[in-house]
């Protein structure tokens, strides 16, 4: 950002501006937007009600970190026109426009369970909890693709040490917005809604998971799972759920949503393990999107150093 | 006169190649190409084996008995999007792994059941021709081309059996096939049924003549 601001205005709660400039102007006259702000308009946008965070919308202050490979990023043109969000659409390709008028604000999310203090939380509290942090992951789909992505957001740890579980929390539960006005998906029975995730606690606050509200250095597209969405990159990619609005501690494994679509097919760990064939295709190998030939896909998606140790003497066969 | 559409709606029939090769050849196949271009020869094939079994019904209820002179040539398009659909998968997917295409084959039951689908059309693509219609003879020729149901069928579970939880476009085409087979089960059943009625209905009247003298 080009001015400076008091420290309590977060970036997050100026940058949605954009919401009455229209994108191209803004996209044309990003000095003239600076301008603008620096002339007061972040203020004001403070007092009216803001609709939506949208992407194309910078996130200011992000740190490198060295939990990034360097391996090729993959265009951001691919990752926000090729989604796996049956809660917009089945088919890949229609998402990023069935979403583009989704609303991500205002939002809250539940804190929910085995916690000393339930609570709603705004979206934008969520977001500032901890500093934003650029951190370039491996996906891999369980449809045998890959990507590479520049997340922003920060360890899913620093949330859960917040909202502060109790003891006897063994697993963390994620649950999907459910509104079929606004996700046309929704509106037919192809998965039970809303989308549910979950996480062993000792997963969830792995440093590798990640809470995640913006890709490649601005705010996520509705599409790929704006305002909030988890980023598991051991495991395979459905487990890293879309528009959160509720997190709950949980004594009991959750029922996750397409393990109870297919429990012989996508398990609760779904680490990604290419010994272990989907029932109906191999998992050995994936096209990482832009490549031709497909490339040998790695254990816990090469992340092995880091989160074997989590799964020690299991039976990953068994516990697919 | 027929000969002068058959050329149009053959060059028709090339569209959905055509447009596939312009849009890779514009960068316009979206993020993952192969998994288009799979999808889209796959489509096609579920399609004109539809399109040809829809022609007999088509001519029956239009009384247009000349669309028969069309049918052959939307046979052998389902053959020919079903080998590309095979090339695509056997080339960009496997990379002429033949140990691993083999593996997929008896392992994975939507492609052994894909696989025999196509291979089922191979003799009828063969014996499409006048000069094999002859050799065979029309009763054993239409006997044999009867495996067109058995591969429809096949292609319509191989899709059921490959997605992943939307079941929606493989049970449209599950529909469809169902009218369509049902049209033929109808023809099938009715004159017999009808014959069976008069011969006994013939039979009674035989015993109660009997009986009469």
């Amino acid at each position: 950002m080009l001015i400076k601001k008091p420290s309590d205005i977060a970036s997050s709660e100026i940058t949605p501006k954009s919401t009455y400039l229209n994108r191209r102007n803004f996209l044309a006259g990003a000095t003239a937007i600076g301008a603008a702000a620096a002339a007061g308009f972040g203020l004001r946008e403070l007092a009216s009600p803001k609709e939506s965070a949208q992407a194309n919308t910078k996130i200011d202050g992000i740190k490198k970190s060295a939990f990034s490979t360097t391996e090729s990023i993959t265009p951001l043109k691919d990752v926000a026109n090729y989604n796996n969000y049956y809660e917009f659409s089945t088919d890949k390709y229609e998402p990023a426009s069935l979403a583009k008028d989704f609303k991500t604000r205002p939002w809250t999310v539940s804190v929910e369970g085995l916690v000393k203090k339930k609570q709603t939380l705004d979206v934008d509290t969520v977001i500032k909890m901890a500093a934003p942090e650029e951190r370039i992951y491996r996906h891999r789909c369980v449809e045998a693709w890959s990507i590479v992505v520049p997340w922003v957001g920060y360890s899913l740890s620093e949330f859960i040490k917040r909202a502060d579980p109790l003891p006897k929390a063994k697993f963390v539960e994620f649950t999907t917005i459910y509104d079929p006005k606004q996700m046309p998906g929704q509106r037919s029975s192809v998965l039970k809604w809303p989308y549910v995730e979950g996480l062993r606690m000792d997963e969830a606050m792995h440093p590798l998971a990640l809470l995640a509200f913006g890709m490649y250095g601005e705010v996520l597209p509705n599409q790929d799972g704006a305002p909030l969405r988890l980023v598991v990159p051991w495991k395979y990619g459905f487990k890293s759920i879309k528009g959160i609005v509720k997190i709950r501690f949980t004594e009991e494994q959750p029922q996750s949503t397409w393990n109870l679509s297919g429990p012989s097919e996508y398990g609760f760990y779904s680490n990604v393990n290419p010994t272990v064939d989907h029932p109906r295709w191999s998992q050995a190998r994936e096209r990482r999107l832009g490549e031709f030939s497909k490339r040998a896909t790695l254990m816990f998606n090469g992340y092995g150093d880091q989160v074997a140790g989590l799964y020690s003497g299991m039976d990953l066969k068994k516990n697919f | 006169m027929i000969r002068w559409i058959k050329i149009p709606v053959f060059l028709v029939c090339l569209v959905p190649l055509g447009l596939l090769a312009w849009k890779g050849f514009h960068g316009m196949l979206g993020a993952n190409p192969i998994e288009v271009i799979t999808h889209a020869t796959g489509d096609w094939t579920m399609r004109f084996l539809l399109i040809t079994l829809a022609v007999t019904p088509l001519r029956e209820l239009l009384g247009t008995p000349s669309l028969i002179r069309f049918r052959r040539m939307f046979g052998l398009y389902a053959f020919f999007y079903g080998c590309l659909h095979f090339m695509t998968w056997l080339w960009l997917d496997k990379f002429f792994d033949w140990h691993e295409m083999w593996a997929d084959i008896l392992k994975r039951r939507f492609i052994t059941v894909g696989m025999l689908g196509l291979l089922l059309l191979l003799p009828l693509a063969i014996t499409s021709t006048a000069g094999w219609i002859r050799r065979l003879g029309g009763k054993n020729w239409q006997r044999l081309h009867r495996l067109i149901y058995v591969t429809a069928i096949c292609g319509v579970i191989h899709y059921v059996w490959l997605v992943k939880a939307d079941l929606r476009k493989p049970l449209q085409y599950a529909a469809i096939l169902g009218v369509l087979l049902l049209y033929r089960a109808g023809t099938w059943v009715g004159p017999r049924l009808r014959t069976a009625r008069v011969s006994t209905v013939r039979a009674e009247r035989q015993v109660t003549e009997s009986k009469i003298v």
